[in-house]
């Protein structure tokens, strides 16, 4: 018998950022036994990262909003592709799940009378961003790991889960490993929730950190669980483009939000040349409009730079290629230019957006009071993810959840700005009840050794190859750099069929990688187990975006540059068949309920 | 700006170790963490280093750089003199995992021994709470720390005298000013704060405060005020008087 240590959960949770320790605080809470697996520390999951603010219709700041509007915006942004349970779900609970937060010690910035203050955001008609500034995220992550903590759950810090174990067609645990010694840990658990995040990883300029190899993803689609929505890889419009060693980091929608506006190297704010048919009507004509709108004339309609993540992603991609970018292959981000708008403008956009102040302080040495920033689209957001049931966020694979970015179906075809931390804890909270709900009415499964013995057989072979083996950073460098080239921003049949025959040779390569021999916190043994995950990432998007042969939302096909009616019909579903082989195919909406069709209609 | 760089990192674990030279290309605009991914990349495969948002967010890559604590993904080349060895060197308040990777898990193990928030009746009938920005100002600033433990690694109280058993440190002297501090909150930790987490061995040097890369107001804002608490509470002579009439 191989050595191990063994721990035994009702319900893990693999991931720690807002979806997991939202998952596990629900579980906690309902008296079942919860272990969390994280891969760093705790709290330093990618919801720290998220700046702009977390979408609910509380009607604070602005009560013409309520959950129909922004279930009508998620639909639209989506392309109508999405799950319309789970963007019910998601408009309905959201102002719940943000008070709750208030109730565990977040502070979120006020409005006058007392009450959240909430922002404007892309494809958000009214302003529904409850928020901190611009680090809106990390509040959010503090006040559920404060809370988390005196909760009961176990948590495992730096651990990775190699694989999900089963009994039968169910889930019985999961295995893995620590990064400080490199021991191997089994994790027996009735109930599994994957809330791993995202895939950006997978791309060469992203605004995701070395965790985002889409672990969660793989690990479900091995376990036999389907995947949704891969094609749709959310490219945020504004990352950081200079120094090329930060280039991909993210500069929050809220710059745009509080009035920043977008121009080319002629000087003219080009997200006026080209707005949707879709969205004519709620946005802004002329520039005075427009800057109205951000601050909150009720009257006004929002100016184009807030358009939806995708289109704006396309229009500063076309205008770089047409060579009227900025010196270095971004466009200009304006917001000091709202000192001639507003008396100390200088102060107020540090207060509003302290953090890219400092980022662009200390990263780039511009001080974005001062002079314009350099931006360009950079990786951000995975809309595909695991399948699940809008109401339990349960997998086709009994006993497995997902949530979170992980999880697929809530946002279609692009995520509006915002929903991603209301996606955490509406469907954390729904993912922790419904698995602890499972826990609780199962018996423990059975471990078979044999799946431990072949995980602990693949996680040894790098070592076993030793430094001679290849280079498992350059195999993820080479993945990175034809994913973006290849599969990334715009793309074409002949040159994503040349990514999958790449995909393939480095599978193969992957098998030899290689690396020094100890298991002590080796960042190369951790990154050649993560590389496998990338590759079946990577394979999947590639195959969904092949097959969907039309434009829409984030994928943009430029064999294909239209929107077709017909492929609006279906979501692209994927799954291992038989053989190890991986299986795509067309799988139609479900039909909406006539009082939500009629929802959309009114909000038109 | 020179064209490359030697880095000298510690490389070794709770067992010892020494710095070891690493010649690496360098380019304008780079951040220290950008080098030692490089030399992870190209020389070292299996130098450990803790990294996650490299962008000053998560606080995970916090290090010594020579001799200061900062986080490396924040620490531009520009900003160091190119011609002398760059020394990059593991936190000293922690034991050594490897490398640059120390153990901090005694920092959460400290959180959870600060009373959590309770929150006073919501105050409208929807359960919800009414509070002035200017109230809440005070708290965001210590709701802004990022968790990095650079201030931990700076106080002498750890560092140089070894007292984690008995003393919680800058960082947890923000979580509790936060809290204490928190408009809504109705628990008091002022006793815990004297007695358990022995506040009164920090003799205000300021030195968690200057490394903050949050730019926290550690000493004056968090806990300069809960000093002052803790005074009127036990030490306040006529308060005194009175308890004893």
């Amino acid at each position: 018998m191989a050595d191990f240590q063994s721990y035994s959960y009702d319900v893990l949770v693999i991931g720690a950022g807002g979806a997991g320790l939202r998952a596990a605080i629900e579980a906690a809470a309902s008296g079942v036994k919860v272990g969390v697996v994280c891969k760093s520390l705790l709290g330093k999951a990618h919801t720290v990262m998220a700046e702009g603010g977390v979408a609910a219709a509380l009607a604070n700041v602005d009560d013409r909003d309520n959950w129909r509007v922004h279930f009508a915006d998620t639909m639209r942004g989506g392309q109508y592709l999405n799950n319309w349970r789970m963007a019910e779900l998601h408009a309905k609970e959201a102002p719940e799940r943000v008070k709750e937060l208030e109730a565990w010690g977040a502070l979120f910035d006020r409005t006058k009378d007392g009450r959240i203050l909430q922002r404007n955001f892309g494809g958000h008609r009214y302003p529904r961003l409850a928020h901190v500034g611009d680090r809106t995220g990390l509040e959010m992550i503090r006040t559920l790991q404060d809370h988390g903590i005196h909760t009961g759950m176990e948590v495992h810090m730096e651990c990775t889960v190699l694989t999900l174990l089963l009994d039968g067609g169910r889930i019985a645990g999961a295995f893995g490993y620590n990064r400080e010694k490199g021991n191997f840990i089994l994790w027996s658990a009735k109930a599994v929730i994957i809330a791993t995040g995202g895939i950006g990883r997978a791309f060469k300029i992203t605004s995701n950190s070395w965790e985002y190899t889409g672990d969660g993803h793989a690990l479900a689609y091995r376990a036999g669980a389907e995947l949704l929505d891969m094609e749709f890889v959310q490219f945020h419009p504004t990352g950081m483009v200079w120094p090329i060693s930060v280039r991909g980091i993210l500069v929050t929608e809220g710059v745009r939000g509080e009035g920043g506006v977008l121009r080319n190297s002629e000087g003219r704010r080009f997200m006026f040349d080209d707005i949707p048919e879709n969205y004519k009507s709620q946005t802004a004509d002329t520039e005075e409009e427009g800057w109205r709108y951000t601050q909150g004339d009720k009257n006004a309609r929002r100016p184009p730079e807030l358009l939806t993540r995708d289109h704006v992603a396309r229009c500063i991609n076309r205008e770089v290629k047409a060579g009227r970018g900025s010196p270095h292959g971004g466009v200009f981000l304006d917001i000091a230019w709202i000192k001639e708008r507003l008396p100390n403008g200088a102060d107020h956009i540090k207060r509003k957006l302290p953090s890219m102040y400092h980022q662009f302080k200390q990263l780039a040495e511009i001080d974005i009071t001062q002079v314009p920033m350099e931006v360009g689209p950079t990786t951000h957001y995975m809309m595909g993810g695991v399948l699940v049931d809008g109401d339990s966020q349960a997998s086709t694979v009994p006993g497995l959840y997902a949530a979170g970015e992980a999880a697929a179906g809530l946002h279609g075809a692009n995520r509006l700005g915002g929903n991603s931390l209301s996606d955490l804890i509406v469907f954390g909270q729904r993912a922790g009840k419904y698995a602890a709900e499972y826990a609780r009415n199962s018996a423990a499964a059975a471990i078979d050794d044999g799946q431990v013995n072949a995980a602990i057989a693949t996680a040894l072979s790098p070592l076993e190859n030793s430094a001679a083996g290849e280079n498992p950073y350059q195999i993820q460098y080479e993945l990175q750099d034809f994913m973006q080239d290849l599969v990334g921003i715009v793309r074409t049949e002949e040159e994503m069929e040349r990514a999958l025959v790449s995909i393939e040779k480095l599978k193969t390569r992957a098998v030899r990688a290689g690396v020094p021999n100890t298991r002590h916190y080796n960042n190369g043994w951790h990154t050649a187990m993560d590389v496998p995950n990338m590759l079946d990432v990577s394979e999947a998007i590639t195959r969904a975006a092949l097959l969907r042969k039309e434009s829409r939302g984030a994928q943009f096909r430029e064999d294909y540059p239209d929107k077709d009616a017909e492929w609006g019909k279906y979501n692209i579903v994927i799954h291992r068949g038989s053989n190890g082989e991986m299986v795509v195919e067309k799988r139609p909406l479900r039909p909406m309920p006539e009082e939500l069709k009629q929802v959309i209609e009114e909000m038109k | 700006m020179a064209t490359q760089a030697l880095f000298r990192i510690w490389r070794g674990d709770a067992n010892g170790g020494a710095f070891q030279d690493y010649k690496t290309p360098v380019e304008e605009g780079m951040v220290v963490l950008d080098a030692i991914h490089r030399v992870q990349a190209e020389q070292a495969p299996d130098l450990a280093v803790r990294w996650n948002c490299k962008a000053g967010k998560c606080g995970s890559c916090s290090a010594e750089i020579n001799g200061m604590p900062k986080l490396m993904c924040m620490t531009r080349l520009s900003e160091l003199n190119l011609d002398m060895p760059v020394i990059v060197e593991p936190m000293h308040a922690f034991p050594s995992i490897r490398d640059l990777v120390t153990d901090v898990s005694w920092n959460f193990r400290v959180k959870k021994t600060i009373r959590k928030f309770k929150p006073r009746a919501p105050d409208a009938p929807d359960g919800t709470w009414r509070m002035q920005q200017v109230d809440v100002d005070r708290v965001q600033e210590f709701r802004k720390c990022i968790e990095c433990f650079l201030c931990q690694d700076v106080c002498h109280v750890l560092r140089e005298h070894h007292k984690h058993e008995e003393f919680i440190g800058p960082r947890f002297f923000v979580y509790a000013a936060a809290l204490q501090m928190h408009p809504l909150d109705t628990d008091d930790r002022i006793d815990d704060l004297k007695n358990k987490h022995n506040m009164g061995y920090c003799n205000i040097t300021t030195c968690c405060r200057q490394v903050c890369p949050e730019f926290i107001t550690i000493t004056e804002n968090a806990i300069i005020p809960l000093k002052e608490r803790v005074v009127d509470k036990f030490f306040d002579p006529l308060k005194k008087l009175f308890r004893i009439l």
